[in-house]
């Protein structure tokens, strides 16, 4: 029945709304999960409309209709009382099939929503104040690497992640591919999706998580399934080394000047674990938990001041001289 | 039994008219000056200020809203910044609904229940002056800490971890703690007065099946309040304990659980939704009859849905954790037992629109108010229905779409009821009838830009907008609508201005009302404009549900209660059949001493646990102080 509904709803109810849609919506589903959802929707949303509506008609016409002329308050007529009541009594059967029905409409469609793969890629994010931390974990440990902030799956393919906070409760949204779901301190939360083409889907975090909480985006980037094949190789190895000299020279400040203090760079010395892990933080395409993006101008003004563009947050300004923030820069982008 | 014995004390059998009515004035009036206005202890008194307490911190918390409107007004605005911000949008959740909301409708119910059911005080009237001051000194704590930028910034919800000592190292979350425990206490007073006071001190013949609407429902909110609020009183604590003496009740790491706090947090947090709406209801029922111009249809219907909603209002809270990882059948039930509320709801909203039908409205400023209820409520009800399902649920949770949602119920719920009731019982509270013209103007201007405002909220939901954030990039395209929904803010905020306006000057210059200018039929309505401090000079008899409209001109009375000290007849549970005449206390200054030990007591113990050990003594002695056998009659006999 969702089905067929569906398709009788759709093309007007999308009409009006359409032109709303942006990258980050509901009404715009590009995930199996989020698809289905929508569907439910619009079924809770014309029904909704339908009784609205009816309940404002029926307001406008009993205010408008002739009355009984008398002015005795208590000189009722007695069938019009009777045949009230028998019409409130039906009213109240009617919304109480129809809550039933919704309700398990609603159960339908959240069984779809949640229902699981065995055969799911399987990656864990855990949520910092205020950045994700993306792990992608595999049996052998060679092929596990962590990343940051962006969120790489193959199209096509259901994907499961694995929700955990680091520290205070977060959310896990991206509403164009599935509905959301916390990051609980102290437990393990799952969730399942399938994006139904390549394409870059923004997520949010919907949990007030203190300071910064409304800069805490992602990137979810489904690609073809080959070329994430490729990314997921290219990921796993270490950063490359530094060719030019300037290049080098970043790499040792980087570590001398307290970077390295907060944030790994596999394959090198640094391996602090506060921060994002920076291995391959050339090739992401926002920085500060999506906050701006990630250009040479960008990343400058970010290592220069971080506390100029999100205040509060747990990356302190480093005193550098102009010479060192260009190196280090320079340095920052060969990580690709 | 000495007493008969004696010299028979005079009783208002033996006096008439004038005489009567100065004497029961002498022994029941609130002394002049300084003194007297700390001591008083009548209900009208202390719900007059109750009331306008609450009006204060709405147009507090209605500020704060309008601030938040400017900074999302367009995206990346440096208006407020975000520390500004989180204290901003937790202090306006919190003032609404612990300062505002809840002890909005507790002040009406102060002020009128005691007119309604026929008696002159309200039951536990020195309860009632302690109440008020202990809302008023957690207001003011509150607010003062928010100016002193010691704010509670967690939201009014104040999630754990996030409101722990680990991750909020300041003062900040203690205070919106503590505030909670303050209005807490003087909900639940008010709470125990309401109830003592409907189920003992009505007038005699006023059977169960003969209470207004609006007691029913002040009764029914009054259990709510009993039930739901030792939870939130126990989270509270729980928490202030987590932060000052280092139990563990929601540390993970040692075996506590986040979720316990979002559990107990919400047992108390949905049915507070009903504590601030089902007034609302009665309200409507009160308005609605008297401008529908007959009784409101399927009164035994009305009232058996405001008890099936006040029980089902403890059994949905789960579906404010839809998204916290919990079971999905589990989950599923809590859609179902959600929805259910729809059908004592939609009962309710039947029976009102077949009253309108077959009434002939006359359309005052109230019933505008009560109409444009209707309209909101329905869809804010709608709305609610769809967040009950887990599917939808997981994508509008925490986003705009929610805020919209709960604005439609809750403003469209209480607050157009609560300005149609300001309208409506403003004559009787003041004398003086608000003007109509700008009444009309006030209810157009809520009412567009109520809708103006909120709307587009339901759209920015959907379009990925998330809750409590500080601000959002131009590439969201969230601007336009910001835009408009700040615009419709500003509108709306204007409507109460306008309300302002209108009783400033209505004050000053209204038309007297009247006893009864509205000629409504129950029982506030037979006594003067603003009521004598005995409320009435005889206590009446009732004989119908609608008194005033069986036949306005003798309303029978029962005589034989003391001229020369305040007494009170109590009646019977059920039949309200008179049993006994007991005595009402006299102005005290014990009350306000002793919320001032309590208030004392608890905010030093945000500080310092050993403010538990030297709190204590001067509340015990001020309880002493307050029960201290003042050698009446009564204690004599």
């Amino acid at each position: 029945m969702p089905v067929r509904m569906r398709t009788v709803l759709v093309p007007f109810a999308t009409l009006p709304l359409a032109a709303c849609a942006g990258r980050q919506s509901v009404l715009d589903p590009q995930g199996l999960q989020s698809h289905q959802i929508l569907n439910t929707l619009f079924i809770f949303l014309s029904l909704a409309a339908v009784v609205w509506i009816a309940v404002v008609i029926v307001l406008a016409v009993g205010m408008l209709r002739r009355k009984r002329s008398a002015d005795q308050p208590l000189a009722l007529h007695q069938p019009f009382e009777r045949a009230a009541g028998r019409v409130v009594f039906i009213l109240g059967l009617a919304t109480l099939a129809i809550v039933l029905g919704l309700s398990i409409v609603s159960y339908a469609g959240q069984r779809t929503v949640f229902a699981k793969d065995e055969h799911a890629l399987t990656l864990k994010i855990i949520g910092h104040q205020w950045w994700w931390e993306v792990r992608y974990e595999d049996d052998s440990p060679d092929k596990s690497f962590v990343t940051a902030n962006e969120i790489r799956i193959p199209a096509g393919q259901p994907v499961k992640v694995e929700l955990e906070s680091a520290d205070v409760i977060h959310s896990f949204w991206v509403p164009s591919l599935t509905g959301k779901m916390d990051l609980i301190t102290g437990q393990k939360n799952e969730l399942q999706f399938t994006a139904k083409s390549a394409g870059v889907y923004r997520g949010q975090c919907a949990e007030f998580c203190g300071l910064q909480h409304a800069h805490m985006a992602f990137a979810v980037l489904a690609l073809p399934p080959d070329e994430f094949g490729r990314w997921r190789d290219r990921e796993n190895q270490g950063a490359s080394s530094p060719t030019d000299q300037l290049g080098k020279q970043g790499e040792q400040l980087f570590r001398a000047r307290g970077c390295a203090l907060c944030h790994t760079v596999r394959g090198t010395l640094a391996g602090g674990q506060l921060g994002p892990d920076l291995t391959h933080v050339g090739s992401r395409t926002t920085i500060a938990a999506g906050t701006l993006p990630l250009t040479p101008a960008t990343l400058g003004g970010w290592i220069a001041d971080p506390q100029h563009i999100k205040p509060g947050n747990y990356m302190p300004k480093m005193p550098l001289q102009s010479d060192e923030l260009i190196a280090i820069l320079h340095y920052l982008e060969q990580l690709k | 039994m000495t007493v008969a014995a004696e010299e028979r004390e005079l009783r208002d059998d033996e006096l008439n008219g004038l005489e009567l009515s100065a004497r029961l004035r002498s022994i029941w009036q609130t002394p002049s000056g300084l003194l007297g206005a700390l001591t008083s202890v009548d209900h009208k008194v202390v719900g007059r200020r109750y009331i306008v307490t609450a009006f204060a911190f709405l147009l507090l918390g209605g500020l704060l809203a309008i601030l938040m409107r400017i900074q999302l007004a367009g995206p990346e605005k440096t208006f407020l910044s975000a520390d500004k911000y989180n204290q901003i949008f937790t202090m306006h959740g919190s003032t609404m609904m612990f300062l505002f909301a809840v002890p909005v409708m507790e002040a009406f119910a102060v002020y009128l229940v005691p007119l309604m059911v026929g008696t002159r005080n309200i039951a536990f009237p020195r309860l009632n002056a302690f109440s008020y001051w202990m809302f008023l000194f957690g207001g003011c704590f509150l607010w003062i800490s928010f100016a002193l930028n010691v704010g509670p910034d967690v939201g009014w919800f104040a999630y754990v971890p996030l409101s722990s000592l680990q991750y909020t190292p300041t003062k900040r979350p203690d205070v919106w703690a503590q505030m909670i425990t303050f209005t807490e206490v003087a909900a639940l007073a008010v709470a125990v007065e309401i109830v003592v006071t409907v189920f003992k001190l009505r007038a005699p013949g006023m059977t169960l099946d003969r209470i207004p609407l609006f007691v029913w429902a002040m009764l029914v909110t009054s259990f709510l309040v009993m039930f739901a609020m030792p939870s939130i009183m126990v989270a509270s604590t729980s928490l202030i304990l987590d932060r000052l003496v280092n139990t563990r009740f929601y540390d993970s790491s040692s075996g506590g659980h986040p979720l316990l706090w979002q559990h107990l947090f919400w047992f108390f947090g949905h049915p507070e939704v009903y504590i601030i709406f089902i007034p609302g209801t009665g309200m409507v029922s009160a308005i609605l009859a008297t401008f529908a111009r007959r009784p409101v249809i399927g009164y035994p219907v009305v009232i058996l849905s405001l008890i099936a909603t006040g029980f089902l209002s403890f059994g949905l809270w789960v579906h404010h954790m839809f998204v916290t990882g919990l079971p999905q059948l589990g989950a599923g039930l809590f859609t179902a037992s959600s929805m259910l509320i729809a059908v004592p709801s939609g009962l309710q909203i039947f029976c009102w629109l077949a009253t309108l039908w077959d009434g002939r409205p006359v359309y005052r400023t109230p019933l505008l108010f009560v109409i444009g209820f209707i309209v909101i409520f329905v869809l804010g009800g709608l709305s609610g229905v769809m967040v009950a399902s887990v599917p939808i649920d997981t994508q509008v949770h925490d986003t705009y779409f929610v805020v919209a949602h709960f604005h439609y119920v809750l403003i469209g719920g209480a607050v157009f009821p609560l300005i149609g009731a300001v309208y409506y019982w403003f004559p009787k509270i003041t004398g003086r009838m608000l003007s109509e013209r700008l009444g009309r103007w006030n209810f157009w201007l809520a009412f567009v830009g109520f809708n103006v405002a909120f709307f587009p909220m339901h759209i920015l939901g959907l379009i990925g907008m998330p809750r409590r954030v500080y601000t959002y990039t131009a590439d969201m395209d969230w601007a336009h609508l910001n835009l408009l929904s700040s615009g419709g803010a500003v509108i709306f905020a204007l409507s109460f201005v306008l309300l302002l306006v209108n009783v400033i000057m209505s004050l000053r210059s209204g038309t007297l009302a009247g006893d009864n200018p509205w000629n409504a039929s129950t029982l506030e309505w037979a006594t003067s404009s603003p009521p004598p401090p005995q409320n009435f000079d005889r206590i009446p008899v009732v004989k119908h549900r609608d008194p005033l409209w069986l036949d306005n001109a003798s309303l029978p009375v029962v005589a034989g209660l003391s001229v020369e000290r305040r007494e009170m007849l109590v009646t019977s549970l059920a039949e309200a059949e008179p049993q006994i005449r007991e005595a009402s206390p006299e102005p005290s200054i014990w009350p306000l001493l002793t919320a001032i030990a309590t208030s004392v007591f608890f905010i030093g113990s945000i500080f310092t646990p050993w403010a538990v050990l030297w709190g204590t003594p001067p509340m015990a002695v001020t309880l002493i102080g307050w029960f201290w056998p003042s050698g009446s009659k009564e204690d004599e006999e």
